[in-house]
């Protein structure tokens, strides 16, 4: 199968492959090839763990984007028993750059939120990338109030590399239609479990991410602008990129540093793109336990909680100097 | 979402015409040049062509509140450098000069005040510390000034102008938006009434959040509002941007603002509302003879 492979991977992913072809050799020749195989097994576990324990800021962030990284429909797909998509924010259209819906996991039922973004041209364009426009946030939001209406926790997945910038978008309230959720998501009454699952850029991010609790995926990032905007504006030139995720700290480790995130959750080894069934697995058992504890709040508690995690963000200085 | 660009460009030239030297100063609408002192009475409205010129957060103070009324709080509340940001400046060295010329600890003042003796919390910020940027310190503030609304249940009242999230605390600027959103919920959840005023300009993370959420939204007259900023929109599209674009009369026109004052009606139309709200009166013992002694009464 070709694949897209970053810069960094391809020794593994060439190891990897000279690994397969031995094996195929030894199995069609009935040759015995056992010894050398497992040297470069163990090799190959070697050169991973160098590859992956060692991974800058912005190879991070190449991970989060890549494009064989499983998307929201992914991980719902395997995750969910079964799953109703619901379309359209009942006053202007769809925007298929947001996917919402009800389903259950395993026995839990919810209502499911998030960014989609596509893999072929195609997809890409239809998804617009996975950068919502007003009508995307407005939909999550119908989603997340029916959810709560019956009593169904809501999971949202984040995956965008920021709220679209354009004419419509701005004609028609971007910068109300994330107001109004944060607001919303602020005091809807059922567990709201927020997971990066790829790319969290900005507002358009935020906009179905306010929760009770905030789990990144190990290979993602969150922040207030995309390294390149961030680059495009401090050193103007938007090849600064890796500058700037340091500048920014933008992954999953330096959000735990900030007290911003509350946990991370591994991914298969080399990354989620390198295995979606075991990626989803690993979500979803995380999904299923974060839940199992959020239901245990009454939801007045939940709700004050929740307002008091968000009051405790950021870091001043409240000395009298 | 990269408006901060825009805005950090569009400081300096406005501070340097601020300064008490410039004495005569030109409209960046009709380029008619008025007399600074001309300018401070009429509420750096142009006296020409009725534009609304960036105006400090200390005027809004003077001009919407009864005189002495204000009593500042958590002004010691300072910004930390909690990422070690540094681009080609430090944004440690960044706070430090900007303190020092603004003379202001951050980019919101928080505050008690009168408007026609309704007590208010009241909010300004001020577009010249760091853009009007929003960090911790102005999350934590609005926060904080909303929860004294609530506890002493008081209307809130949020003058904004910002270029959106401070880019130089990452993520933690991003937060800032959930934190304000959800204790001004909180206050609409207890039915205490929030006026958002929207000034120029207010784009980004400011605007996606408290500033779109007031139980009424005002803005002044042709101010630029909007959630990603022209330029990065214009960059985008590949294509001009309509005429009025992203201004009051835009937003009016497309239902995201309730009303356009200007600066002049301002203060007269906050205690109509405060009034309709069913806010309550306060006399201080000055007002009370003021009025008395008032020829129209
Ligand atoms: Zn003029």
């Amino acid at each position: 199968m070709d694949r897209f492979v970053l810069e960094f991977e391809r020794p593994l992913i060439e190891l990897e492959k000279r690994i397969q072809g031995m094996k195929e050799y030894s199995r069609d020749e009935d040759v015995e090839m056992s010894e050398e195989i497992a040297k470069l097994e163990e090799k190959a576990l070697k050169l991973s763990k160098d590859i992956y324990t060692k991974l800058t800021r912005w190879q991070k962030v190449q991970l989060a984007r890549h494009p064989q990284r499983p998307y929201t429909l992914d991980h719902i797909q395997r995750m969910t028993r079964f799953f109703i998509e619901v379309h359209g924010d009942r006053a202007y259209g769809d925007d298929p750059a947001i996917v919402a819906g009800f389903g259950a996991i395993e026995d839990e039922h919810v209502v499911i939120v998030g960014h989609q973004k596509g893999r072929t041209t195609k997809e890409k364009l239809y998804r617009n990338f996975g950068m919502p426009h007003p009508e995307g946030f407005r939909k999550a939001l119908k989603a997340m109030k029916l959810g709560s209406k019956f009593h169904r926790p809501i999971v949202c997945l984040l995956d965008t590399p920021g709220a679209h910038p354009g004419i419509g978008a701005e004609e028609r309230g971007q910068a109300e239609a994330i107001a109004r959720n944060l607001f919303e998501m602020s005091h809807l009454p059922v567990p709201i479990l927020v997971i990066v699952i790829g790319e969290g850029a900005s507002g358009g991010a935020l906009g179905i991410g306010v929760g009770d609790r905030l789990l990144m995926l190990e290979n993602t990032w969150y922040s207030v602008i995309s390294p390149e905007g961030c680059a495009a504006i401090l050193w103007r030139d938007s090849a600064r990129a890796d500058l700037a995720a340091d500048a920014m700290k933008v992954t999953s480790q330096d959000l735990l540093d900030m007290k911003i995130l509350d946990k991370i959750i591994p991914e298969p080894a080399g990354g989620a793109h390198r295995d979606h069934d075991k990626a989803a697995a690993i979500l979803k058992q995380a999904i299923l336990e974060e839940l199992e504890q959020l239901k245990q709040i009454p939801p007045e508690i939940l709700i004050e909680n929740r307002i008091e995690k968000f009051g405790k963000m950021g870091f001043w200085d409240e000395s009298y100097t | 979402m990269a408006w901060f660009k825009r805005s950090s460009a569009g400081i300096a030239p406005q501070e340097k015409k601020e300064l008490p030297n410039g004495l005569w100063l030109k409209c960046e609408k009709c380029d008619e040049i008025i007399y600074q002192k001309e300018l401070d009475r009429n509420l750096w409205v142009c006296l020409k062509c009725g534009y609304h010129m960036r105006m400090k957060s200390k005027m809004y103070i003077k001009i919407l509140l009864d005189d002495g009324s204000f009593e500042e709080f958590n002004a010691h509340i300072k910004s930390v450098d909690a990422l070690k940001f540094k681009a080609q400046k430090r944004y440690q060295d960044q706070l430090k000069t900007t303190v020092k010329n603004t003379g202001m600890n951050d980019a919101v003042i928080t505050g008690f005040g009168k408007i026609n003796s309704y007590p208010v919390v009241f909010c300004v910020m001020d577009f010249s510390f760091i853009g009007g940027s929003m960090g911790s310190v102005v999350g934590e503030k609005i926060a904080q000034a909303t929860k004294q609304s609530i506890e002493k249940k008081l209307p809130l009242i949020i003058i904004s102008a910002s270029g959106g999230a401070r880019m130089m605390e990452g993520a933690l600027s991003l937060m800032q938006m959930a934190k304000t959103s959800a204790y001004i919920a909180k206050l609409s959840d207890l039915g205490l009434p929030y006026i958002s005023i929207i000034t120029n300009p207010t784009t980004g993370g400011v605007t996606a959040s408290y500033s779109m959420l007031g139980d009424i939204i005002i803005a002044e007259p042709g101010a630029l509002i909007g959630f990603a900023g022209p330029r990065v929109i214009k960059q985008t599209i590949g294509q001009d941007l309509p005429e009025g674009f992203q201004t009051s009369e835009f937003l009016l026109n497309h239902g995201f603002i309730d009303v356009i004052f200007t600066r002049t009606e301002m203060k007269e139309k906050l205690t109509l509302l405060l009034e309709f709200f069913g806010c309550q009166k306060e006399e201080t013992d000055e007002s009370q003879e003021a009025s008395e002694n008032s020829p129209n009464e």
